[in-house]
């Protein structure tokens, strides 16, 4: 028994921390630290993969947490920041909210999603519903980091940490399969966009998102 | 024949013909393998129906429902890849697309075919959700390939959607497992789509229930659904047209297909949430806003998208309302609704290559300066309109009349969107259609074969439709419940 609460303490340790380091990137203003809490962020989910990998006794998440450590955490934060050195992107990131009120949408964000979970998952064992509470706050304050920036990169960066949040819901939910599958098209669809980046260079996207630019290129503006 | 498997060749023929469209070089050459691959690939959909059915295994389900879906899939690709052809070789003799990215344009096709014909043969949740992600990274590539700005404006934007779309479908889907797991086991088994039906019934139904609404708002930002719909009208508008018509043909088909199959086993639950009122609320809102969108449009591409978001609203209202004659209508109508909009992507590529543009302004006259092409667009619009006595005239017909008998209140919310759009798209047609001819009167080398077979098809379901194909769509109608 003793072993057990360990097990669950830890993972609900790292669970929770993924949650906090999501809070963290709410409040960079700057593109490099948010690339750097990034890293932070998929180290402490390869970490959590390797956990329930060695705790489930299912070898095949180690590959999940091995992917997550070298390409998350490693090869993609590197290469953003090539890339935002190379084409010369401002480094403040412009915000459509303020800082303030994003922070409490995200804590609202995470009351819903504790409120939500755990209500539904009543019956389910309590590390798999807990871990799915926190893999939907991650989830949900990954979109909120994606609707409150506005240049390319840190929408990316908003996307990556949701996307982690789905590997850890899927790593707690027991036995399931193609986890490993899906972690790489995961992978593969992120590669997808930072290539798009990186190979289109749209330079313009990255200073601002201006809807009405938009507009003048559907030619439908009065 | 024993040997011939009809399943693996609806998926090993496109992925291998994407691999080698991808070494080829050269326009007549790929665009004919293009072709040929295309139609390998119906014939083995159409031989779905005449070689028994394999049982249904870990990954790969063959029911009457997903025939008919593989079946639309497949002709509707065979079909485009002609149209496609045509269109391909104007925009290299204009210097819009450099032979490198023809070969990408054609291997992505291919890959796109298979994405979506995975997704439908698929029997596993997890490998369904894999296969529209490839489809949807595929079509993102292909609306980018032009590289102007809007485009690639139109790309990201689909992009990021889409992606949060199929990460929300994913939560659901990890859910489901989660809801089966207990009575199902864990492994592999929990994710076979033939054996969670089985056993529906017994799973936890509050985890159902919030699982199919993070399904239904994943999968039905891939669907277009109104509030959800804003990467639509920029991908159809600019990307390569064939593309549009793929978009509004079959990839929305694929997230339906997807949304169908989730909300069966929501039925199979009885103490879960009935999906028809989300579906029916999402599907009636879809079609008033795209038909009060639909008057604003000053581009002819992006009229026929927000004229895709209608009609996938009303398919969506009436596979929600649910029963055995809505269902049917809501079946009948997607068919149509494939067969009529890829029809008017392809007049409407043409029309915008001869012309230059896409602004409806700048189009004016067609049935004088290209009677073809004119009339084509004149027939396809009238049948999107829901005029009679073409399919979708039929279909709409009893999606109404079958609402009338059972929701007075909502069969007048949609037959206003209905009406609206009626106008809007009747107000566009007459300026580019009739008058006096603006623009370029160059002559067309248009591929006119593909438009005007998809136009007979809808205008022979309209007059008649053939008894087995009835039955046929009735018993499919009952699956749906």
């Amino acid at each position: 028994m003793q072993m057990h609460s360990l097990a669950f303490d830890i993972s609900h340790t790292l669970a929770g921390g993924l949650v906090l380091i999501s809070f963290m990137m709410l409040y960079q203003d700057r593109l490099y630290s948010l690339l750097n809490v990034f890293a932070l962020h998929a180290l402490v989910l390869a970490l959590s993969v390797a956990w329930q990998a060695y705790v489930q006794d299912a070898p095949h998440l180690y590959v999940t947490a091995v992917i997550a450590l070298v390409f998350k955490a490693i090869v993609i934060p590197v290469a953003l920041h090539r890339i935002v050195k190379q084409l010369g992107i401002h480094r403040d990131i412009e915000s459509a909210v303020g800082i303030g009120p994003t922070m409490l949408a995200g804590m609202g964000l995470v009351a819903l999603s504790m409120v939500l979970m755990l209500r539904v998952t009543a019956d389910a064992d309590p590390l798999a519903r807990e871990d799915l509470a926190f893999a939907l706050s991650v989830v949900l304050l990954g979109l909120l980091v994606m609707v409150t920036r506005r240049n390319a990169v840190s929408q990316v960066v908003g996307f990556m940490s949701l996307e982690n949040g789905l590997v850890l819901a899927a790593t707690g939910a027991k036995g399931m399969p193609l986890v490993v599958e899906i972690s790489v098209a995961f992978s593969i669809l992120i590669a997808f966009i930072v290539i798009g980046i990186f190979l289109f260079r749209i330079r313009e996207r990255f200073d601002s998102v201006d809807v009405s630019a938009l507009d003048d290129f559907r030619g439908e503006r009065r | 024949m024993a040997s011939f498997n009809p399943v693996m060749a609806v998926l090993l023929i496109p992925i291998c013909t994407a691999a080698l469209l991808a070494a080829l070089p050269g326009y007549r050459l790929t665009a004919r393998l293009n072709v040929v691959a295309s139609l390998a690939t119906f014939v083995s959909a159409l031989s779905l129906f005449v070689i028994d059915r394999p049982p249904p295994g870990p990954y790969v389900l063959i029911d009457d429902l997903n025939i008919v879906f593989i079946v639309l899939n497949t002709f509707v690709g065979f079909t485009t890849s002609i149209f496609s052809a045509s269109y391909i070789a104007h925009e290299l003799e204009t210097g819009r697309l450099t032979p490198v990215y023809l070969r990408f344009y054609h291997a992505m096709f291919q890959t796109m075919m298979f994405g979506m014909n995975l997704a439908f043969v698929s029997n596993n949740i997890g490998l369904m959700w894999v296969a529209v992600e490839i489809a949807t990274l595929t079509t993102v590539l292909m609306v980018g390939i032009y590289r102007t700005h809007a485009a690639l404006e139109a790309a990201w934007k689909y992009f990021i959607l889409g992606s949060v779309g199929i990460a929300l479908a994913l939560f659901g889907t990890i859910l489901v497992y989660m809801a089966a797991r207990p009575v199902v086991g864990e492994g592999q088994d929990g994710m076979i789509w033939t054996l969670l039906i089985q056993h529906a019934a017994k799973f936890d139904p509050a985890l159902l229930n919030v699982a199919f609404i993070f399904l239904f708002l994943g999968y039905g930002t891939k669907v277009g659904l109104a509030p959800l719909h804003a990467w639509l009208p920029d991908a159809h508008a600019e990307g390569p047209t064939p593309i549009s018509a793929v978009l509004s043909g079959l990839l929305l088909n694929v997230a339906l297909y997807a949304l169908l199959r989730f909300k069966i086993l929501l039925a199979a639950n009885p103490a879960a949430i009935s999906p028809g009122p989300l579906m029916v609320t999402m599907g009636l809102v879809s079609v008033v806003f795209a038909a009060f969108m639909l008057y604003r449009r000053r581009d002819i591409k992006r009229l026929f998208a927000y004229s895709s978001i209608e009609h996938m609203g009303i398919i969506v209202f009436a596979f929600g309302m649910g029963g055995p004659l809505a269902n049917f209508a809501g079946l009948l109508h997607m068919v149509m609704h494939s067969l009529t909009k890829s029809a008017i992507f392809y007049a409407v590529g043409h029309i915008s290559q001869i012309k230059g543009t896409q602004r409806i302004s700048r189009i004016r006259g067609l049935t004088v300066t290209h009677p073809a092409l004119g009339w084509g667009l004149v027939v396809g619009v009238v049948a999107i309109a829901g005029l009679p006595p073409l399919g979708i005239f039929m279909s709409e017909f009893l999606v109404v009349s079958s609402t009338f008998a059972r929701q007075p209140l909502l069969a007048i919310v949609l037959v206003f969107g209905l009406l609206l759009a009626f106008g809007a798209l009747t107000l566009r047609l007459t300026t580019v259609a009739f008058g006096a001819p603006r623009g370029s009167t160059a002559s067309a080398e248009a591929s006119y074969v593909p438009m005007f077979a998809h136009l007979a098809l809808v205008l022979g379901a309209g007059i008649y439709l053939p008894a087995p194909l009835v039955l046929w769509f009735q018993h499919v109608a009952q699956l749906l419940g």
